[in-house]
């Protein structure tokens, strides 16, 4: 078969201190194709790699993506722009609000829309909860595919409380869709800022507990410093995003350089590596638990009272309860659903920092109720792109910590 | 007008078919002949210096002479700045050159294009479909001429017809 010439190699091995050595028989070697995944639980959903092995160093890798694919991109351009909202949630399921949040902003950029203050506050303020929840599913799976198990039912004892947080604030756990075009669809109740308060006191020493565990743990250590490293230059070449692109020195936050929402008016730092490996990618992600708590600290004394919901009715939704009682509100919420507003011809991209890089929606208008185009640049996707690129070179076991250091979640890589 | 805007109209004279600014966002249409040259200034050029790339797209208008619009959007690390380098394409000659060699992240973002909206990328290394599978052979999910139901043996099945209105 001409296809396994190719790849098998005759090693004679001679020792010249040993001339019998010779007469040994000779080692076949051959380069071995191994599939992983698609079903590999560290795959994080469906990735399927083909791994091209020389003993058990990486010599390539070809991601097979697409098992999750199910035309999102399509979907939009047949439902108006409020329809569109529940499927974001189901691009990065495991964060579902910032993938609203990414998506509102980016339509009320194409309305030129301003949101009240309060509501650029509460939008902040849930998305930086999203990130810690983010950054806690991140760090738990990343350990467990490490082989690290007990940090995973730390993070999830924290993450828990949280998502009973957001169950209690818009009736879901994962799929929220609590952001809306102008604002977000209900206020925060006393009970809820307690509960918050309460969760800020309790969560920084969990955090330095969650460190604990793995900076004096040897295998942890050795099996993220100095693994998967990337260049500065090539991980902006590769547009790779995030803390994956921070940890290489850049300091690119959308949050700092693109300030949006109510971001400009806390006070917080970005994180910046130095290697580039994958320890330095951990250690940006603990610092930003860090800085999300003091930005929803600050969030929470800074917010006033007042409208959650831009008051632009041919485009914004009416406030729950008038569309209950009142006849012409429930009227203006069946028409904004059904044929939706009228957006201006053009085109615009909007970025937003997600926890795992930047997450943007590119929408082209042709006016109209429903967007003709709508691209989502999704991180997951640009950062697999870099996968053969950092693997290359190491051992077989270091593929799934490299899945993991991108903190890849397949519903959004494939949209 | 945007000063970068003023500087690509300065610099090329002809095949910069489109310069606009809307909402913030910074836009030049160049044609097709012409992508590479000016792909090649604004990653080079140190008044530009866009060495991020964002993303790659493609927007079908079925209407028109030439279908397909491809859309590069750049960003610059140093410079902050932002930029959409767009080009158009006739569907009976639906080839692009490929920026691979001076992003490296446009790989993955070509082949997506190629893989939605059937578009060929000159001197792609890896041309292949990303999303859909290899032997996938019912067209191209984004043309505006593909049903949103599906193609192929989807058409088989017994759809309910939508309630006349």
């Amino acid at each position: 078969m001409a296809f396994e010439d190719q790849r098998t190699t005759v090693y004679k091995i001679v020792n010249p201190e040993h001339p019998e050595s010779e007469t040994l028989p000779t080692l076949r070697t051959e380069e071995l194709l191994l599939n992983m995944g698609p079903q590999h639980p560290s795959t994080h959903g469906v990735l399927k790699v083909i791994l091209e092995l020389e003993g058990e160093r990486l010599v390539k890798s070809t991601p097979v993506m697409g098992y999750l694919h199910r035309g999102v991109e399509k979907l939009a351009e047949d439902g108006t722009y409020h329809q569109f909202i529940p499927h974001t949630d189901r691009l990065d399921y495991v964060c579902a609000m910032y993938n609203n949040f990414a998506y509102c902003r980016a339509v009320e950029k194409l309305l030129n829309l301003q949101v009240p203050e309060r509501a650029e506050y509460l939008r902040t303020l849930v998305a930086e909860v999203q990130r810690i929840i983010g950054h806690q599913f991140w760090l738990s799976a990343q350990a467990l595919d490490i082989g690290a198990m007990t940090v995973f039912f730390y993070c999830f004892r924290d993450r828990e409380i949280l998502l009973d947080w957001f169950d209690e604030l818009c009736g879901a756990r994962l799929t929220t869709s609590w952001y809306r075009i102008g604002g977000v669809e209900r206020d925060l109740t006393p009970s809820l800022i307690d509960k918050l308060k309460q969760f800020l006191d309790y969560f920084p020493p969990k955090i330095d507990e969650y460190q604990v565990f793995l900076e004096r743990n040897r295998i942890w250590l050795g099996r993220t410093k100095g693994v998967a490293v990337i260049s500065a230059e090539d991980a902006v070449s590769f547009g790779l995003s995030g803390p994956v692109l921070r940890g290489s020195g850049v300091d690119y936050d959308l949050r700092k350089y693109e300030p949006y929402s109510a971001y400009p008016k806390c006070e917080f730092s970005v994180p910046v590596g130095k290697n580039g490996d994958t320890y330095d990618r951990y250690w940006i992600r603990v610092m930003e638990l860090y800085e999300s708590v003091k930005i929803i600290r600050q969030c929470l004394e800074q917010m006033q009272e007042g409208p959650i919901m831009a008051d632009v009715p041919s485009v914004t939704l009416p406030p729950k309860e008038r569309v209950f009682t009142n006849l012409e509100a429930m009227i203006q919420q069946f028409k904004l659903f059904s044929q939706g507003f009228d957006a201006p011809p053009g085109e615009i991209y909007c970025g937003t920092e997600a926890h795992k890089g930047e997450l943007g929606f590119y929408i082209v208008s042709t006016g109209g109720g429903k967007p003709y185009r709508l691209k989502i640049r999704a991180p997951s996707f640009v950062h697999m792109g870099a996968f053969d690129h950092m693997a290359r070179g190491y051992m077989i076991s270091d593929a799934c910590t490299i899945f993991g250091t991108y903190d890849v979640v397949m519903g959004e890589c494939d949209r | 007008m945007h000063p970068l805007l003023q500087r690509i109209q300065q610099t090329f004279s002809v095949g910069v078919t489109g310069l606009a600014e809307w909402r913030g966002d910074v836009a030049v249409t160049v044609s097709r002949d012409k992508l590479r040259e000016v792909a090649q200034f604004l990653r080079n050029d140190p008044g530009m210096d866009f060495d991020y790339i964002v993303h790659v797209s493609s927007v079908d208008w079925p209407d028109d002479e030439e279908r397909f619009e491809v859309v590069w959007e750049f960003y610059s690390i140093r410079k902050r700045h932002r930029i959409r380098l767009k080009t158009r394409v006739p569907e009976s000659d639906c080839v692009v050159d490929s920026l691979t060699d001076l992003w490296k992240g446009a790989d993955f973002m070509e082949r997506e294009v190629f893989d939605m909206m059937g578009i060929r990328f000159r001197n792609h290394p890896d041309l292949r479909r990303i999303l859909m599978p290899d032997d996938y052979t019912e067209g191209y999910p984004l043309r505006k001429d593909f049903p949103l139901r599906g193609k192929g043996w989807r058409d088989t099945f017994d759809f309910l017809d939508e309630v006349p209105r």
